[in-house]
């Protein structure tokens, strides 16, 4: 069993960062209704110390996604190939651009995803810096909380759509190479 | 003021607003590399990440001066914070249109 150091770093922007943010969007919106929106639930001075740390820790998640993928990943994806190169696997853009059938991927996948990600670390950031700055108050202002959750539900949706194109992307043009880690030796038959 | 709200709206409907300046900068950004090509060489600030770096960079660094701008002038008073979030929210939703590429391409 071994993994490139490429893929790797795909795992750990996708599923590490990208899947658990994804994840995290599903407990944070429960979490805010349940808190912000009077007559549901009686909020405690704990459950709201857990929900700052929480939002914190998501939009640090969010950050790390989206810094991974433009910093680490989507220089490997669009690398240009060295002229007559034939086997486009180890460049990703070029072998989605390569076939009729899979540029899309590339045209409408990549070119919206490298963008609409960032919605995500900036709406959750706000969220975070609002809900610690006025905690239970924000029951107070039906426009801020009306806003904050908007807010959360774009960067789920942001999030969302950025992490289904990466991973159709990952499926049809794998990023890949780089020195080879093993993890294990299995038998073989 | 009731009081049981302490707190003035201000410095969140400047975070809100912030948001929603800092996103549509990114989208205006990216839109106006990819329809500019002089646009595109002056917004590549990293070679390896392409002009991605400089529509998100410079989203951020908009996005953060705003915000400062916003909460200093703010973070004391009660402001129409309604305004300021349909505003906010129409910047994101115009945000999300302007980055997909079927529209870019309308455009």
């Amino acid at each position: 069993m071994e993994i490139t150091v490429r893929s790797l770093w795909a795992l750990i922007h996708g599923m590490g960062f990208g899947a658990l943010y994804l994840l995290a969007c599903s407990g944070a919106l429960v979490e805010l209704s349940r808190f912000l929106f009077p007559g549901r639930h009686q909020a405690t001075p704990g459950g709201e110390r857990f929900l700052r740390i929480y939002l914190v820790a998501m939009a640090v998640i969010a950050w790390a996604a989206v810094l991974t993928g433009a910093y680490v990943i989507y220089p490997w994806y669009r690398a240009p190939a060295p002229t007559g190169t034939v086997d486009l696997a180890m460049y990703p853009q070029r072998l989605l651009q390569a076939h009729a059938d899979t540029s899309g991927w590339h045209s409408l996948g990549m070119e919206w995803k490298e963008h609409v990600a960032w919605f995500a670390p900036i709406s959750i950031t706000m969220a975070a810096f609002v809900f610690i700055r006025y905690g239970g108050d924000l029951k107070n202002h039906k426009q801020l909380r009306a806003a904050v959750m908007a807010f959360v539900v774009a960067s789920f949706l942001s999030a969302g759509a950025a992490g289904f194109f990466g991973a159709m992307i990952n499926k049809y043009a794998p990023v890949q190479g780089g020195p080879t880690i093993h993890i294990s030796q299995g038998e073989s038959k | 003021m009731t009081d049981a709200a302490k707190i003035p709206n201000g410095s969140g409907a400047a975070a809100i607003l912030a948001a929603g300046v800092g996103s549509f900068a990114l989208a205006a950004l990216a839109f106006s590399g990819d329809k500019s090509p002089a646009m595109k060489n002056a917004l590549n600030w990293y070679k390896p990440t392409g002009a991605l770096s400089g529509v998100t960079t410079g989203a951020i660094l908009v996005w953060l001066l705003i915000w400062v701008v916003l909460e200093l002038r703010w973070r004391k008073k009660d402001v129409a914070a309604g305004r300021a979030a349909v505003v906010a929210l129409g910047l994101l939703g115009l945000s999300l249109l302007l980055t997909f590429p079927p529209i870019v391409d309308l455009l």
